[in-house]
């Protein structure tokens, strides 16, 4: 069936099954392949994107229910010259990707998580990306990372 | 995930209509739970009724004596509600420690008493604080809700529309994760209301249910004191890989301690 | 950033040696612009999947693939009996040990697909190729599969006893090799003087490497060409491409193409040739278009090689001061169903001989015996023998300790090879040729400020909380491998690694690795080590690595050897190049070579101020003018190989607090601090990434992951994420990193590896203060992962439970 959404900030439409995944169709039918798959269980956040604003996974996201919805993945974060967002700046600044398989859902999540904690403390970045995997970094960098994201975020925001 | 059929049903009374009709066919909450499975084919619905087209079964409200959730409200909004937070804190913070924020985007509080996992926390609070169901025909009392693990008194076709949970005069809600699937291994709601004590236990046995022993106690006297010497049995509790049975029963008597503790050093106003 | 100060080196290069660069490899990933195989499209793709075993051993009836090939978009559905039609080879064992009397290794054939039986759940037993994943995914469930389904052994005891299921009908006690390592007559000797014997059961748990990124192949065949192309999600490309080439399929070498692009994390999990691999390149070939598989989750819990899973008996036998006088270490080893790629290698050669620690003990006996059982074969894991040697060596040592009543830095203090004592001979194989475990030792004691842990330890009590401290000094074999010594103990080809420095006309260089980057960071490290050596920024230098097209041959990457061995080979190539450089700048300034000095990027006639820049000789290079050609070539590229003369020593001190709940039995992290000695740092903030998240991997094992069987049926019961406990961001506590240096006096860059220490120092560190938290109660070891089940009944059977039950 067709639907027809706003992706990355640009409006789509697109004939999909009724059990075809949003993570499958930005990848697939979009080339949008910056959104990964790491898990058949909803839990390890690598297919993290942003519906309506809200950080959803993906691989469990039906994408025929998505008609009208907004939707943003990781190649949509960026500004329209390339310049990363601040939280994509703040975890190559801290060192806070390895692999890199984990970063895109990571970072997606960061990004709605620190829109929502302007101030977080250590143990809230801890808590609010508890849905996000990571095998390399251990976390240590990715938690700094978030931190100063969320604060340069606060400053691109007031500036 | 094998095809389906896909539905965005206009009413809830189309919704119950398609449902009754199809015996295959299955209503699509957040899908947390639902899709998964689907994913890994435990299970193959014919057809998926999408209920969150229904704007009516989404929202929050409340009146001096009770809050009502529409059936569609995901966790993160419940968390997030100042009403709930003002007045059943306890639901929010269970509603807030529910997977992760990811799943609390998109889970709902009618999915998950639907689906009544036997780990899930939603069935706590609605069992622990008395709440009452309402559907697309009826309201079911929260006490016979939960029949079984998965099972629920809902009928095929019957939809969760709402549930209204009375403001108790405190309320806790505590959860022991489980630290794999962040599900409960045993969680603990505990509600002082107007009626008397109410101690709701989930992830511990095949369904959640009331422990009806500890509450007796409390009904006795509310006090840390009255629970220090409590041991619950751990006759007929789940054992798996994460926690034998022993280890659950230690668990809730542990949860209920520190609930009782909570809400005795709150002065009784969590 | 707080980065390990030590680096070893004082670079005045701003992208030199010693530099925290921020990583040259970041933007594609941060932009989702990195390019896995699960990305890949390639012109007319099929997909496949496999069908594979819900039991743990079968006989193999019959497979009716006829209602699946009659379904929608279907092209194809292959079984084993296809392989053999066609003359597919068995996966071969890359690394079979000696064992006793020098009793060969058994190496049962091993079909890419089931054969005749099925030996695990998750064995694969056909694969089904269409036009889509849903419509494979569709026909899969339509592959009839009859089994005659077998008694299944599972756990390794079992596999030993008496009458017990024989995997193989040809090997009925289930012994692969039975292996030793040691002078048993003088460690025999050593416990008969002894004062005191320390002795510990332990069962090292099995686990479940988990890369972030699943598994993928691509097979591709030009049938024009006769080429062959596999994408694959591999840490050793080439080694694939030699095994499955050779030994698999019988694919010349010159007419394959092995692709290793982007890979979402390795750990071992992905240095091995998998039968994925062979089957779509073989399927692509029959079908003359390309095939595609790409693992789930849950398919990866059963198909991934599986890592530890050892029991073993331990004894120390020391004298009245403590002194170790011997070590006896009898383990068993869980092979799995098959032998992967270097199965064998593991529990023996990587194992017995890191038994010695940083420690003088002077007999040390070891017997290891693999053994074969009805689950997913067992391989390397991150640390691969290292931290289960690490494990039973640190237990027993704290168990001395508590025993004999010396404190844990103390026995270890006087036990410890002396600062001066190097190089060393232990006396179960290992030269180490540097080191000082003592310093890192002080180090740590001071960052973790061990004299202040009672009063820690009293406020934590007055909480109602245990709790514990752990120690640990470590010291481990990387850099693989010296394949002197590799191919005395059993390894089918070198270790050596390769390099090429390919310098462009416009003075940038393109660097050709044999090694493979997957989170390791060596894009901007090795551009660091050619900023360093010509003089050049590391900006001007690119990375290559991954495509046996581009790079000549490699080993890849995995026992922490990418940069003592893949970094010294490039150090050897860099200094080709400057040594032809220094041809080409006397040639241009009409000098002597040998008065032609090279320093920061510029070729300088010895005591004048003629000279020429890096780039210019490279344009000189490629436009040659009046070039005495018999003894001066044109081009500037050069290759190198380097084979290490011997293994590298990283070492170190890794001190834990951990605070136990005693009511539910949870384990909390409150520090970690960590000093080792790992040679010269070449980037500082790439080293600590290495070491925080190998150290909270090892912490993955010591609290909360487990591959669990059931030991009846064989099915794997922690074969999700829902079951099997990955660390999370909210079970880390603060890690702190500190170097203490020493360098490595064998290869040109003084480099030892940092990749598996985490792994190696952290369970023993872990579980040790877990142990002391507990000790109070009597106890002196806890199995891992030290979950709170377990730990509550530890402390409820030792009567230290709270009335709380």
């Amino acid at each position: 069936m067709l639907i027809r959404f706003v992706l990355n900030g640009k409006p789509v439409s697109v004939d999909v099954e009724a059990f075809d995944l949003l993570a499958d169709v930005v990848r697939e039918k979009f080339g949008l392949t910056g959104t990964h798959v790491g898990c058949d269980t909803s839990q390890c956040g690598a297919c993290v994107v942003h519906v309506d604003g809200r950080s959803i996974k993906s691989c469990s996201t039906l994408a025929v229910t998505l008609e009208g919805a907004k939707v943003t993945t990781i190649e949509g974060l960026a500004g329209p010259g390339g310049q990363l967002h601040p939280m994509q700046q703040a975890f190559h600044d801290q060192h806070g990707l390895q692999c890199g398989f984990c970063t895109p859902g990571m970072v997606m999540s960061a990004v709605d998580f620190a829109s929502r904690h302007p101030n977080p403390t250590h143990a809230d970045v801890c808590t609010g990306i508890e849905g996000n995997f990571c095998r390399c970094t251990g976390y240590q960098n990715i938690v700094k990372s978030v931190m100063a994201g969320a604060a340069a975020m606060q400053t691109a925001q007031k500036g | 995930m094998q095809t389906f059929e896909y539905l965005r049903p206009s009413s809830v009374s189309e919704a119950g209509a398609t449902l009754a009709k199809m015996s295959d066919a299955r209503p699509l909450a957040g899908g947390m739970t639902l899709i998964p499975a689907m994913k890994l084919r435990l299970i193959a619905p014919t057809a998926l009724v999408d209920l969150g087209s229904l704007p009516e079964l989404n929202g929050i409200k409340s009146d001096s004596k009770s809050i009502t959730i529409g059936a569609m409200t995901t966790h993160a909004d419940v968390a997030a509600s100042a009403d709930v937070r003002r007045m059943i804190p306890a639901l929010a913070d269970l509603a807030g420690g529910i997977g992760d924020a990811q799943v609390r985007n998109k889970g709902t509080l009618g999915g998950a008493i639907a689906n009544n996992d036997p780990s899930a926390c939603y069935p706590a609070a609605v069992l622990g604080l008395g709440a009452t169901v309402t559907t697309s025909r009826r309201t079911i009392a929260g006490d016979a809700f939960f029949t079984g693990m998965f099972e629920t008194a809902l009928e095929p076709g019957e939809i969760v529309t709402a549930v209204t949970f009375p403001v108790p005069l405190a309320a806790t809600y505590e959860k022991f994760r489980s630290p794999a699937s962040r599900y409960a291994l045993v969680g603990v709601f505990l509600a002082r209301l107007a009626s008397g004590v109410r101690v709701a236990v989930t992830g511990a046995g095949t369904c959640v249910f009331r422990a009806a022993a500890i509450e007796a106690v409390l009904a006795e006297k509310f006090s840390s004191e009255a629970v220090a010497g409590l041991r619950y049995s751990p006759e007929g509790l789940n054992s798996d890989m994460h926690g034998d049975a022993q280890y659950r029963a230690q668990l809730v008597g542990v949860l209920a301690k520190r609930a009782v503790a909570k809400l005795t050093a709150n002065g009784g106003k969590a | 950033m707080n980065h390990p100060a030590d680096t070893g080196v004082a670079s005045k290069n701003p992208t030199g040696i010693g530099a925290s660069l921020l990583r040259k490899e970041d933007m594609r990933f941060l932009m989702g612009r990195g390019n896995y195989v699960a990305d890949i499209k390639r012109p007319d793709m099929t997909a496949g999947i496999f069908v594979r075993s819900p039991h743990a051993h079968a006989r193999i009836v019959s497979i009716d693939k006829q209602a699946a090939l009659a379904m929608p978009g279907v092209v194809d559905v292959l079984t084993g009996e296809d392989l053999k039609t066609d003359g597919v080879g068995g996966l071969p064992c890359a690394w079979p040990v000696v064992g006793k009397g020098g009793a060969p290794t058994k190496e049962p054939a091993h079909p890419a697909i089931a054969q005749g039986k099925v030996r695990y759940v998750g064995d694969a037993v056909a694969f089904v190729i269409a036009e889509t994943v849903a419509q494979a995914r569709d026909a899969a469930e339509a592959v009839v599969v009859e089994y005659d389904v077998l008694p299944a052994v599972v756990g390794v005891l079992d596999a030993l006893k008496p009458g017990a299921t024989a995997v193989f009908d040809d090997i009925p006690d289930n012994v692969c090799v039975d292996w030793e390592i040691g002078d048993r007559h003088a460690t025999d000797a050593a416990f008969k003087k002894a004062a005191h014997v320390a002795r510990i059961s332990l069962v090292n748990n099995r686990l479940v490497g988990n890369p972030m990124e699943p598994r993928a192949a691509i097979g591709e065949y030009d049938r024009s060409r006769g080429q062959h192309t596999l994408y694959t999600t591999s840490q050793f490309p080439h080694i694939v491409k030699l095994l499955m080439g050779n030994f698999v399929l019988n694919i010349p070498q010159h007419k394959l193409r092995v692709v290793s692009p982007d890979v979402g994390g390795g750990f071992g999990v992905k240095q091995f040739h998998y039968a994925e691999e062979a089957v779509v390149t073989w399927a692509a070939m029959r079908l003359g278009r390309p095939v595609k598989w790409v693992c789930d989750r849950s398919e990866g819990f059963i198909s991934d090689a599986h890592g530890r899973d050892h029991v073993t008996e331990a004894e120390m036998a020391l004298d009245e001061h403590g002194k170790f006088l011997g070590l006896r270490v009898s383990t068993i080893a869980n092979m799995g169903g098959y032998l992967s790629t270097f199965g064998p290698n593991i529990p023996t050669n990587l194992y017995g001989p890191l038994l010695a620690g940083v420690y003088t003990t002077p007999a040390i006996y070891c017997e290891v015996k693999a053994v074969f059982t009805n689950t997913v074969p067992v391989d390397a894991y991150r640390g691969a023998g290292r931290p289960e040697a690490t494990f039973v060596l640190e237990r027993l040592v704290d168990v001395a300790a508590i025993e004999m009543g010396i404190d844990k830095a103390e026995i270890r203090r006087r036990n410890m090879i002396p600062k001066d004592g190097y190089p060393f001979q232990t006396p179960v194989m290992m030269e180490y040729d540097s080191g000082d475990p003592g310093g890192c030792l002080d180090k740590a004691l001071i960052n973790a400020d061990w004299k202040g842990f009672p009063a820690r330890k009293a406020a934590s009590a007055a909480k109602g909380r245990l709790r514990g401290i752990g120690l640990c000094t470590y010291i481990e074999a990387c850099g693989l491998a010296p394949s002197r010594i590799a191919i005395r103990l059993g390894v089918r080809g070198g270790l050596f690694e390769s390099a090429a420095v390919r310098v462009h006309p416009t003075g940038q260089v393109t660097v050709l690795m044999g090694t493979h980057n997957h989170g390791q960071g060596h894009e901007t490290t090795f551009a660091q080590i050619i900023s360093e050596r010509l003089g050049i920024p590391a900006n001007n230098v690119e990375i290559v690595f991954g495509d046996t097209d581009k790079v000549q041959f490699g080993l890849g990457t995995y026992g922490s050897r990418s940069l003592a061995v893949g970094g010294s080979a490039l150090v050897k190539a860099a200094d080709k190049v400057i040594a032809k450089g220094r041809k080409i700048a006397a040639h241009m300034l009409e000098a002597a070579d040998a008065d032609i000095e090279f320093a920061d990027g510029v070729f300088t006639v010895a005591g004048t101020d003629r000279q020429k820049t890096f780039a210019e000789i490279a344009l000189s290079a490629h436009f040659p003018v009046d070039y005495p050609l018999e003894i001066l070539e044109p081009g500037l590229e050069e290759q190198a190989f380097y084979d290490p003369v011997n293994f590298t020593f990283p070492c170190g001190a890794h001190i834990a607090e951990v605070e136990i709940d005693p009511d539910t039995g949870v384990v909390e992290l409150l520090s970690y601090v960590a000093v080792d000695d790992i040679g010269t740092v070449i980037n500082p903030m790439i080293v600590e990434g290495q070491i925080v998240g190998g150290i909270v991997q090892g912490l993955g094992q010591a609290l909360y992951e487990d591959c669990v069987y059931d030991p009846e049926s064989g099915q794997l019961l922690s074969g999700s994420f829902m079951d099997y406990c990955m660390p999370r961001a909210d079970h880390i506590a603060p890690i702190s990193i500190e170097t203490h240096i020493t360098k490595c006096t064998h290869n040109p860059l003084g480099v030892k590896g940092c990749g598996e220490l985490g792994t190696i120092g952290s369970p023993a560190t872990v579980i040790n203060a877990v142990v002391d938290a507990l000790a109070h109660l009597g106890v002196n070891h806890v199995d891992m992962p030290a979950s709170p089940n377990r730990v509550w009944r530890i402390i409820a059977e030792a009567g230290g439970a709270s009335r709380t039950a």
